[in-house]
C-alpha cells in the first residue's frame, strides 16, 4: 500500500505555536486522493515544541511521524530538508502536499531539487487521472489561465493554497500512530541565524466572511478607522491596496493583491480602490464584490457586482447607520 | 575569503510577455504571447537593483543570467543598462520546455562555470509562471543557503547580510555569510530607471550566449525530457460575469438601493 503524505506547518498563536489551518485542508484532500488510490494517509510534523500530533490523528491521519527537536523552532529551510529527505526516502510515498505559505513555498522547491523530482507551485485543484497519477491545477499568468500539470517522478509534490480545498474534520475517536523519529540534522550551522523575531500579527486575512478594503481614496490613517467599524458591524476585516501598507498606515498582513493575499471572501467591500491589475489579482474570485468609488471610470467597477458612484466619506458612515439601525 | 577578490553578484533575469497588455483566447484556452510586449520580469528588476546597490557598496561584479530564445537578449540589454557588468544568456533549444527544475538545474550549472560567486539575488517569483520554485531550486542545487521574502535589507558586508523577511506571521531578521541565494519581494527597493546614455551604451555591448553544451555534457538533462514534470492542458477560464449594478444616487439613497439589492440576492 502507498501513502499519501502532508507536511504539518505551523504557525505562532500568542505565545505558542499551533497547526497552521492549511494543514487540515491538505489532510481533508490528501484523505480523498489516498482513497481513491487505496492508499494511506499520512503527515510528517517537525516542531520546535508546544504542538500536538495527536491532533493531526483526530483530523484524518492514519498515521504521523513526529520530531521534536528545538532548532525546528526556528525556519530554517536546510534542517527541516534534512530531516524530510530521510523521511521522503524511506517511506517513498506516492504524493507530498505541502501547504503554499511562505515557509512551504520556501521549503519544498529545495526538498524537490535534493529528490530529483518534480514539483508543481500554489495549486488550487488536485483528482487524480484514470491512470492513478496526480493532476495538479494551478493559476499562472498572474491568475489569467489555469494549468493541469502532471509529474513523471515521485513523489508527485505540490504545495496548496490555503483555503481552496475544505478542511478534514476533527474527530476524537479516530485512532492512529504517532511514529516519533530521530533523524539526523547534521551540521547544526547551515549558514544564517536569526538575529531578531517579532510577532507581525495574526490577521489571517484569507479567513474573513467578509472583508472591508481601504485604497488611495483615504485621506489619513485614522480614516481606516471608521473602515473597520464598517468591517466589524459585518463580522469582517479590515484590508487594504498596496499604497497604504507602502505609506505603514496598515501592516503587510492587511495587504490582498498579487504581492499581498490572495483572497475569496463571502463579500469585499473596496472603498476608494481604483482596480489596478495588481488588486484585482488579488481578490477578483471573492462571491460578491461591491465598490465604492467617486471615480465612475475606475476599473474596479468593471469587476464590481454592485457599485456606488459617491464620497466614501459619505457612503461609508450611511452604510455604517444603516446597519446599526438594522 | 572574499576578501581577497572581487564580490561577484548573479542575478537570474527571466523575459516575460507585459501582464497588462497580454491578451487571453477565452474559446481557444490559450495564451497569445505576441499581444504583449516582452520585459524583464519585474520582480527580477528589484533584485538587479539589490544586487547593483551591494556592487555601489562593496566593488565587485554584477552579471545578469538569462535562459530563454535569442530575442531575450533585449532583457539582459536593459540589465546592463540598468547597471550589470555582464550580461549571459543560456539559449539553446536543448532548454525549450523546461520546468522550474530543470531551469533551476541549467542557472546553477551556469552560476558553477562563473564560480566563485558571492551572492545570488532573484524576484519572489516570475508573473508568467508564478511559481517561485527556480530561486530556491537553485540554491538547493548550488548546496548554498537561501532566504525567500526579503522585504528589506538591513546591513552588507563582505562577510554577511542582514536580511529581513516574514515567515510563519513573524517578521525575521537573518544574518546570511556569503555564498547564498536571496529572493526579493516589491517591497525591498524602488528600482531605478535607466539613463539615456546607459541605454545606448547597452545596446552595443555584447550578450555572451552559453549552448547547452557549454554548462553539461549531457544535454539530455534539460528541456521537456530532462523535467520532471509536464503541462497536461490548459484552461483559459473566462472572467466572472458580474452584475454590475451602479448606483449613482445621492449617498443615502445609494446606500438604501444597496442594501435593497444585497437582502433581495440573499447576500446580506
Amino acid at each position: 500500500m502507498g501513502e499519501v503524505l502532508v507536511f504539518t506547518e505551523t504557525r505562532f498563536k500568542g505565545e505558542g505555536k499551533e497547526i497552521h489551518p492549511v494543514t487540515y485542508e491538505l489532510l481533508g484532500k490528501g484523505k480523498e486522493l489516498a482513497g481513491d488510490l487505496n492508499d494511506s494517509l499520512a503527515a510528517v510534523l517537525f516542531s520546535g515544541g508546544g504542538v500536538d500530533p495527536q491532533e493531526l490523528i483526530y483530523r484524518g491521519a492514519d498515521k504521523v511521524f513526529f520530531q521534536e527537536d528545538e532548532r525546528f523552532g526556528v525556519p530554517d529551510e536546510i534542517l527541516f530538508r534534512r530531516g524530510l529527505k530521510t523521511l521522503v526516502e524511506k517511506e517513498k510515498p506516492d504524493i507530498f502536499l505541502v501547504g503554499a505559505t511562505n515557509f512551504g513555498r520556501s521549503l519544498a522547491p529545495r526538498l524537490a531539487m535534493a529528490l530529483d523530482t518534480g514539483l508543481t507551485a500554489d495549486c488550487t485543484g488536485l483528482e487524480i487521472d484514470d491512470d492513478g497519477s496526480l493532476v495538479q491545477i494551478r493559476p499562472a499568468f498572474s491568475g489569467n489561465i489555469l494549468a493541469h500539470i502532471s509529474t513523471k517522478t515521485t513523489p508527485q509534490m505540490s504545495t496548496v493554497r490555503y483555503k481552496e480545498m475544505e478542511e478534514a474534520e476533527r474527530d476524537e475517536s479516530r485512532k492512529g500512530q504517532i511514529v516519533e523519529t530521530d533523524f539526523d540534522l547534521g551540521d547544526p550551522d547551515t549558514g544564517s541565524q536569526v538575529l531578531e523575531e517579532e510577532f507581525s500579527g495574526d490577521v489571517d486575512l484569507p479567513e474573513a466572511q467578509v472583508i472591508v478594503a481601504g485604497g488611495r481614496g483615504l485621506r489619513e490613517q485614522s480614516d481606516l478607522e471608521t473602515l473597520e467599524e464598517l468591517a466589524d458591524l459585518l463580522g469582517g476585516k479590515l484590508g487594504s491596496s498596496r499604497p497604504l501598507v507602502d505609506e505603514g498606515w496598515i501592516g503587510r498582513d492587511h495587504q490582498v493583491g498579487y504581492s499581498g493575499n490572495r483572497v475569496q471572501p463571502t463579500i469585499y467591500i473596496a472603498c476608494g480602490i481604483s482596480g489596478q491589475s495588481q488588486h484585482l489579482a488579488g481578490m477578483k474570485e471573492s462571491d460578491t464584490i461591491i465598490a465604492i468609488n467617486s471615480d465612475p471610470s475606475a476599473p474596479i467597477f468593471e469587476v464590481a457586482d454592485f457599485g456606488i458612484v459617491g464620497d466614501l466619506y459619505e457612503v461609508v458612515p450611511a452604510m455604517i447607520e444603516r446597519l446599526k439601525t438594522k | 575569503m572574499a576578501a581577497t577578490r572581487d564580490f561577484k553578484i548573479i542575478v537570474p533575469i527571466k523575459q516575460v510577455p507585459d501582464m497588462d497588455s497580454v491578451e487571453f483566447d477565452y474559446e481557444e484556452g490559450r495564451v497569445d504571447r505576441s499581444s504583449a510586449e516582452l520585459e524583464p520580469n519585474p520582480f527580477d528588476l528589484n533584485a538587479l537593483e539589490e544586487a547593483v546597490r551591494a556592487k555601489e557598496e562593496l566593488g565587485g561584479e554584477v552579471i545578469a543570467l538569462s535562459m530563454g530564445p535569442k530575442q531575450a537578449e533585449s532583457t539582459l540589454r536593459e540589465a546592463l543598462a540598468r547597471g550589470a557588468d555582464r550580461g549571459i544568456l543560456l539559449s539553446d533549444k536543448a532548454f525549450a520546455g523546461s520546468d522550474t527544475w530543470a531551469t533551476a538545474k541549467a542557472l546553477a550549472l551556469a552560476t558553477e562555470k562563473l564560480a566563485p560567486f558571492d551572492l545570488i539575488i532573484c524576484g519572489e517569483k516570475t508573473v508568467d509562471g508564478d511559481t517561485g520554485q527556480v530561486g530556491p531550486e537553485m540554491a538547493e542545487s548550488l548546496g548554498v543557503p537561501h532566504v525567500p521574502f526579503v522585504s528589506e535589507v538591513l546591513a552588507r558586508s563582505k562577510e554577511w547580510f542582514d536580511l529581513e523577511g516574514t515567515v510563519w506571521d513573524k517578521r525575521y531578521v537573518k544574518r546570511v555569510r556569503p555564498p547564498f541565494l536571496f529572493a526579493v519581494t516589491k517591497d525591498v527597493n524602488e528600482p531605478r530607471l535607466p539613463a539615456f546614455k546607459d541605454k545606448m551604451r547597452a545596446r552595443k555591448e555584447e550578450i555572451e550566449i552559453w549552448e547547452a553544451a557549454d554548462i553539461a555534457e549531457d544535454v539530455e538533462g534539460f528541456g521537456i525530457n530532462g523535467s520532471p514534470t509536464f503541462v497536461k492542458g490548459v484552461e483559459v477560464p473566462p472572467p466572472q460575469e458580474r452584475e454590475g449594478i451602479i448606483f449613482e444616487q445621492e449617498p443615502g439613497e445609494a446606500v438604501d438601493k444597496l442594501f435593497e439589492a444585497l437582502t433581495r440576492e440573499g447576500i446580506l
